[in-house]
């Protein structure tokens, strides 16, 4: 991988605890521009607390986080926001009763004066729909309630990047997705890449990460197990370094022993 | 298996090609594809105003087979109208608790504790009807920002704080008015609202500019998703909106000023005050709604509370403000009741009161789920409330008639609200 410039996103040494449980221990992340990162690991391997650390969630113990080459702080969810990181969560947050637009600037409505800017809005939620070649909506009048699984984490994903966002991050998006649907969003979380925006994906699924995936950071018990390019691994040995902390000459030195 | 997935995808995108890529809203819109947009809206479970309207219909029918001397006698239907101000102007602030999924089931005796404040600070402190019913309005807030403090601060469930608040309200109400007692309201502003009419012309004035004004923001708003290329109505249905509300304004504007005295020598005509107060109240409310910030949060913390949340939207307070907005309007509510009656009694706001406005809402179209719900629901579903309240009293039914009947209505348009939305559950709506 071709190391241009600073990443996006650079997490170096991160530790995080709950109480007397210690999760993350000494967590190197780093996330480039117009790549995806896939995040893996088994349950409770402390992806999701990653992310809530960087989303400004649970924010981290200790540890350096540097966002285009600047160290910042995160101290909350507006501090990530504000930088340009946008997560779509698990269970997605969208109302069923709005439309795609309504939902799209949810929180972030436009106004003129005090009326809704409805026609702004609707214009730009439909050129970022465009953008991202989402051509299976009817109308972005549509409510949610009408869209199909892949169609609703097509809108979340849209949201996030309306916002100018520079780091998208998905939280198992094709988990409750059929085949069809799962090929529109890994479709789409491409052209997120391809468009410049760095892309951290969380997943279980080894096809999904090796279909779209750049690079492949694996989790082991709250540590780095490996960090790797796509192209230089198997979906056996990933699946090992998840279960097992390593395989082969990959992996934590001593994977038995923590 | 990466081929496979590739074929089935395309199978998939080829079948879905002819309502893709925002298809729906590049397509030429006409009334007939409207037409048939709307009623496959209705199959699946988006009944609009039309439980209302078929509503309105039938009872209208009903009543005038069966009282055909009176029930459509001008005055009659002059008083129909009276009758359905205080239920519609209560109805409109339940729309906002209702769209929450929340209830206020102290809205009701709400508006006799405010109009018993109003009524003895007229009568008992000589103040003028500003103060009193400044002060009546401001009881209306205390107590809704009281209620939305224990719904969304305490997290007390909304139907047991209200509930308590249905038996403790009725409590100050007695309290203030003595046991049996009547409070009698003689101010000529109070008195007015129900009671006295407008200059003919005046309503006339009045109806013109609704018209014209509504008219105007529909036919500006086309205009501009026409040039902007956004998705929107087809002209014929715009047209359509215009010439019924303005038949409805117009023709209820003529009727109410023809002479409906009851002796010829008499001469009764005009639109009640209270009617273009109503009407404001659901202009205001259709534009806060609609149009603002604020009502689109409403909605989405009635959709989706966790998703309101995630946005950065602020749910206590949104929550807390229905409250507020309910007992506020539950208040002028109780002015405009107090004002048909000329009196105030304990019993005020209490009985049917409540029901009859959470039916309204209902009947109307907003859903006891939340979520869904318009201003305009509050009036269709008062003058449905109202005519049969105002068809029984013609058919001089009993006491225990009218319970039963008022308590039926309310189950009745329950159950429609409850299948209409296990419909659109089915149908994805
Ligand atoms: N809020 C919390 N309080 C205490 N422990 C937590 C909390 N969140 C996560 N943990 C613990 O941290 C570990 C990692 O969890 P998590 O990050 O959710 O893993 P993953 O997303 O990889 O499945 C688990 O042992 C979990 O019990
Ligand atoms: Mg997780």
């Amino acid at each position: 991988m071709a190391e241009n410039a600073h990443p996006v996103l650079r997490l170096t040494g991160v530790n995080k605890s709950f109480g007397a449980v210690h999760v993350l221990h000494d967590v190197d992340f780093a996330v480039h521009a117009g790549k995806v990162t896939a995040l893996v690991g088994d349950n409770g391997a402390g992806k999701s607390t990653l992310i809530k650390g960087i989303a400004g969630i649970h924010p981290f113990d200790s540890g350096r986080i540097e966002f285009e080459g600047r160290e910042v702080v995160v101290g909350g969810p507006r501090d990530a926001a504000a930088l340009g990181i946008e997560v779509v969560y698990q269970d997605l947050a969208l109302a069923d009763n709005l439309d795609i637009v309504q939902n799209m600037f949810l929180g972030r409505e436009r106004t003129r004066g005090v009326l809704l800017d409805e026609a702004s809005m609707e214009q730009s939620a439909r050129e970022t729909l465009t953008r991202l070649s989402v051509r299976t909506v009817k109308s972005v009048r549509q409510q949610v309630a009408s869209l199909s699984g892949g169609q609703r984490q097509t809108v979340a994903i849209a949201k996030a990047v309306l916002w100018e966002s520079k780091l998208v991050i998905l939280d198992e998006p094709t988990a409750a997705l059929g085949v069809a649907q799962t090929r529109q969003v890994l479709d789409l979380i491409r052209r997120l890449a391809d468009t410049g925006h760095a892309v951290v994906l969380i997943s279980h699924n080894m096809n999904d990460v090796f279909e779209v995936a750049d690079r492949i950071t694996a989790l082991y018990l709250g540590r780095v197990a490996a960090d790797v390019a796509r192209a230089d691994v198997t979906s056996t040995e990933v699946v090992e370094l998840i279960t097992a902390g390593r395989s082969g000459d990959l992996g934590l030195a001593t994977a038995e022993t923590l | 298996m990466s081929i496979r997935t590739n074929k089935e995808a395309a199978v998939k995108v080829a079948a879905n090609l002819a309502d893709s890529g925002f298809a729906a809203d590049r397509r030429e819109q006409t009334l007939g594809t409207a037409l048939t947009d709307y009623w496959t809206r209705v199959r699946s479970g988006d009944l609009g105003s039309l439980p209302a309207i078929l509503g309105l219909v039938a009872l209208v029918t009903l009543f005038t087979v069966l009282r055909p001397e009176t029930f459509l006698s001008k005055g009659n239907i002059a008083n129909l109208f009276v009758q359905a101000l205080p239920v519609t102007i209560l109805a409109l602030g339940l729309v906002f608790v209702l769209l929450l999924g929340e209830i206020d089931l102290s809205a009701g005796v709400a508006s006799g504790v405010c109009a018993a404040v109003m009524a003895k600070l007229i009568v008992e402190a000589g103040q003028p009807w500003f103060v009193a019913v400044a002060a009546a309005l401001v009881t209306g807030l205390v107590i809704g920002t009281a209620i939305g403090a224990l719904v969304s601060l305490v997290r007390i469930p909304s139907f047991v704080v209200t509930l308590a608040l249905f038996l403790g309200l009725q409590g100050i109400t007695l309290r203030l008015i003595g046991d049996g007692g009547t409070v009698p309201v003689r101010d000529d502003v109070v008195v007015a609202l129900a009671n006295r009419n407008m200059p003919i012309w005046l309503g006339w004035v009045l109806a013109l500019v609704c018209v014209a004004g509504f008219a105007a923001v529909e036919l500006l708003r086309h205009q501009r998703q026409r040039k902007r290329g956004l998705a929107g109505r087809p002209f014929g249905v715009t047209a359509a909106r215009i010439t019924v509300l303005a038949v409805a304004v117009l023709g209820g504007t003529y009727l109410l000023s023809l002479n409906r005295a009851a002796t010829p020598s008499f001469d009764l005509r005009g639109v009640p005050w209270g009617v273009p107060l109503v009407a404001l109240l659901v202009v205001v409310c259709t534009f806060v709604l609609g149009r603002t910030v604020y009502g689109r949060h409403v909605y989405a913390v009635g959709g989706n509370a966790e998703a309101a949340r995630r946005a950065g939207i602020n749910v206590t307070w949104i929550r807390m403000s229905v409250f507020m907005i309910g007992s506020f309007l539950a208040a002028l509510s109780g002015i405009v009741l107090a004002s048909r009656l000329n009196s105030v009694t304990p019993d005020l706001g209490a009985n049917t009161t409540l029901l009859y406005a959470v039916g309204a809402a209902v009947i109307g179209g907003t859903s006891l789920f939340g979520g869904k719900g318009r201003a305009h629901d509050a009036l269709l579903g008062g003058l449905v409330i109202a005519t049969i309240d105002n068809g029984l009293g013609l058919l001089g039914a009993k006491a225990y008639a009218n319970m039963l009947i008022t308590g039926l209505v309310l189950l009745f348009a329950a159950s429609i609200d409850a299948l209409a939305r296990r419909r659109r559950a089915a149908t994805g709506r």
